[in-house]
């Protein structure tokens, strides 16, 4: 019976006032909080599909079973998962929520007086007495002015309050966590992302068809990338010769951006920026430039084909397709930059520089499937349909002969990855980022406190109050009282 | 091949360790005197650190151990600095020079308190804690000094790199206290403490304390975080990818942003709050152990 007496009439209105009042109350806030936490732990534990695919195609092999049902959790991309997403806007709606009315009171406290004196002051810790004289008041006064307390003077008595800062400190970490979000959000919806690989000598120009992977957020529209071109003159890449391990990587390049041209260095925390484009150096590897003939030794196909690094000496595979040849040919290439033949693996690359280079392929012939209206891959060919006519490999210069044609190296050059990212939320999540950290530090730092002084017949009488028990109060208080007292 | 540096390196680490395991016979052998020693602790309210503590008998062999502990951090600080200089860059390029550099921060932290309170009674962990990272480092992790990979050269890895070890080292350091707090309050009920436990203070003390370290440090783990997504925008192309040792500093980030919240706002104190902080403190720990060593992403640098 008594539950019902406490629960009122609930109307609408009253259901949601009663929600409001749920969410944004401090016990919602903190389980929220700690929600988060816990929510973002699977997606550190179980392979994501925006960075790592290959995994969670690993992953479906390995659970076939258990696989389909993380998929329908959002499990394999938690960050954009309908329940991750939940969590964090009611945290946030109870942020504001929460926020916003304490701003609007903070900043009448701020303007108001401080409460006045309580009657009892020695029932007050920091509670001190002693012998009044003509001055005590007015000294008391100087000192709070002096040191800027906020006053209130009533007869005999002043009540002085500082450290207002610390709310505010607080408000502005809280308020400045929703810039953050927002300039998160705004850069995810507004933004663009974008990968090409360009060789060395290549031009970038910087639409849409150049690229190799692109892709945009919600909100934009896929006809307004900055229109600047990139030409990749020259790349360095220098490497410990006792680990193969990279030590620098530098892209010398001529921009050419709303008429003006300029020559720059691209390194890979040295991004070129255009506005809120930036342009990366992300990869680097090899494209062998080959020459193809046919039977009659005419040309059908020559140019650099970039291929896909394995391992950390950079050995390359991928495919030349040559459609122009009659009947079509392929070719399944794997090259070594630095060459050499173990027993175990066969041939390796044992350095990632061009040190002894060499292309090995095998090499088909029949229908590449270019026409069955499904989009290739240029880094992989459909062999079902070919049969094999040979194997072989050539050096740079070198001419390998087979049925029906032949094949060049004439030169081996390298290509970069460009990665292109257009971010116009990250000055506001910046900005955010930096506020929070002055707030933090004003409210964690700050300390708020109250001294009280009064004047009576029986002498002078002082106490003090420090809001969450923050240390230093004592030292002040005695400070305040010996300057009273006129002894400093 | 081994620069003279990186051997002068080597030599200083390992004679740090020495001097280490010196300090923690000197703290042992304080912490069984002492255990003769009758406790008359003053109750005072507020000011107990001081006060709880009775060195009267046991000063001398603190004072050896306590001194131990200022050598054993200057010849650290003397083989980091060489490891430094032999690799040409920051000495954070791998996991053993995270881990010394780790023990470095967290003895200077606990030297630097104790210039402001009377914290002894934390020397035996502290130097068996430094003692068995180093001995880690060295025996597992242990890596010639080498160059650093593109991504990390970088002004932002000093910065960012020395206040996320600095945060750890605190973050720990309130772990520890939090740990001893849920040790101490098991005998506070029922039975008086056991004698070489008499030092330690109170069980408010000590709530305090974890929760001051805690609210002192979260600006600047704060500031880690944000340091290293700005250095993660300048070489990978976003601030922000949900790579594991970034969602796991995250996890962390809001578990410290929670402890405050119950601590502050909802009031906790004693069991809840030590747990939460534990928690918290775990996160971290296990974004340097697992990730470092078995996780994927961007940030595997532990070179092993
Ligand atoms: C509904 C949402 C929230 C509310 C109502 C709220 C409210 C508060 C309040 C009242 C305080 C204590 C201020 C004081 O010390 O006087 C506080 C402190 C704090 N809040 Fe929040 N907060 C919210 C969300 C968040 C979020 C999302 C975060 C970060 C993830 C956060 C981080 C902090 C931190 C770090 C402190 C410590 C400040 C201190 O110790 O003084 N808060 N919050």
């Amino acid at each position: 019976m008594s539950e019902q007496r406490e629960l009122p009439e609930l109307g609408f209105l009253a259901l949601s006032r009663f929600a409001w009042r749920q969410l944004t109350s401090m016990r919602t806030a903190l389980i929220l909080l700690l929600l988060l936490g816990v929510a973002a732990i699977p997606g550190s534990l179980i392979p994501q599909r925006p960075l790592n695919p290959m995994a969670v195609r690993e992953f479906y092999r390995n659970n076939p079973e258990l696989a389909p049902w993380y998929d329908r959790a959002s499990l394999f991309d938690v960050y954009a998962s309908p329940w991750f997403s939940a969590i964090y806007i009611l945290l946030f709606i109870s942020l504001i929520g929460c926020v916003l009315p304490r701003s609007v009171e903070h900043y009448k406290a701020m303007l108001a007086k401080p409460p006045a004196t309580p009657k009892n002051l020695s029932r007050l810790s920091h509670y001190q007495q002693f012998a009044k004289e003509d001055e005590s008041l007015d000294r008391a006064t100087q000192w709070f002015r002096k040191n800027r307390f906020r006053v209130r003077a009533e007869g005999n008595s002043i009540s002085a309050e500082k450290g207002y800062l610390r709310e505010t400190g607080n408000l502005l970490f809280h308020l400045s966590l929703i810039l953050v979000l927002v300039g998160v959000s705004f850069g995810s919806l507004f933004g663009m992302n974008g990968y090409a690989i360009v060789n060395v000598g290549e031009r970038f120009i910087n639409i849409p068809t150049t690229y190799d992977t692109l892709s945009f957020g919600k909100l934009k529209g896929d006809n307004s990338l900055q229109p600047f071109q990139i030409t990749v003159d020259k790349f360095d890449a220098e490497y410990d010769p006792k680990t193969s391990a990279p030590l620098d990587y530098t892209a010398w390049v001529t921009v050419e951006d709303e008429g003006k041209i300029s020559k720059q260095v691209v390194k890979v925390n040295q991004p070129l920026t255009f506005g809120s484009t930036r342009v990366y150096l992300q990869a680097n590897g090899y494209s062998p430039v080959v020459t193809v003939r046919d039977s009659n030794k005419n040309v059908v196909l020559q140019g650099p084909v970039p291929l896909l690094p394995q391992d950390g000496n950079l050995r390359s595979i991928g495919v030349i397709k040559v459609p122009d040849a009659d009947p079509a040919i392929g070719f399944v290439v794997s090259f070594l930059p630095t060459n050499a033949r173990t027993a175990s693996q066969g041939s390796v690359s044992i350095y990632p520089e061009l040190l002894d280079p060499k292309l090995l392929f095998s090499i088909w012939q029949g229908d590449l499937g270019l026409d069955s209206g499904v989009p290739q891959s240029v880094y992989k060919m459909d062999t079902e349909n070919m049969t094999q006519i040979g194997l072989g490999s050539v050096k740079p210069g070198d001419t390998f002969n087979y049925s029906n044609g032949s094949i060049t190296l004439e030169t081996v050059v390298p290509w970069v990855n460009l990665q292109v990212v257009q971010d116009p939320g990250k000055s506001y999540a910046l900005i955010g980022g930096i506020l929070a950290i002055a707030g933090l530090l004003t409210s964690l730092y700050g300390r708020r406190r109250r001294i009280w002084i009064r004047v009576s017949d029986s002498g002078v009488e002082v106490a003090g109050l420090a809001r969450n028990s923050a240390p230093g109060l004592e030292d002040e208080v005695d400070k305040f009282i010996s300057f009273v007292k006129g002894e400093k | 091949m081994l620069t003279t540096w990186a051997y002068i390196s080597n030599y200083f680490v390992y004679s740090a360790m020495l001097v280490f395991a010196l300090s923690f016979v000197a703290h042992a052998f304080e912490t069984a005197f002492a255990v003769r020693t009758p406790e008359n602790a003053d109750k005072t309210e507020g000011n107990l650190l001081v006060k709880t503590l009775d060195y009267k008998r046991t000063e001398k062999a603190a004072r050896i151990a306590t001194a131990l502990m200022i050598l054993a951090f200057f010849l650290l600080l003397v083989g980091v600095v060489a490891r430094g200089i032999s690799a040409k860059h920051v000495p954070w390029g791998n996991m053993y020079e995270f881990s010394i550099t780790g023990a470095l921060a967290f003895t200077g932290a606990y030297l630097i308190a104790l210039r402001k309170h009377d914290l002894r009674w934390l020397g035996l962990f502290i130097s068996i804690s430094a003692l068995l990272t180093l001995g880690t480092a060295v025996t597992l992790l242990y890596r010639d000094s080498a160059p650093l990979v593109p991504a990390l050269q970088s002004p932002w890895l000093v910065i960012h790199v020395i206040a996320a070890i600095i945060s750890g080292g605190v973050f720990l350091l309130a772990n520890v206290v939090a740990g001893a707090y849920l040790y101490l309050e098991r005998f506070e009920d029922k039975s008086a403490r056991p004698g070489w436990l008499q030092r330690v203070p109170s069980l408010e003390l000590l709530d305090q304390l974890s929760y001051r370290l805690v609210a002192f440090v979260f600006p600047l783990w704060t500031f880690s975080v944000i340091a290293g997504a700005i250095w993660a925008e300048s070489a990978w192309g976003r601030y922000w990818g949900w790579d594991p040792k970034e969602t796991w500093a995250f996890i962390t980030w809001v578990a410290y942003a929670a402890y405050l919240h119950a601590r502050v706002t909802v009031g906790w104190r004693g069991r809840r709050a030590a747990w939460l902080c534990i928690f918290a403190g775990s996160t971290f720990l296990f974004n340097y152990v697992y990730v470092n060593v078995w996780g994927t992403g961007k940030h595997t640098y532990s070179g092993l």
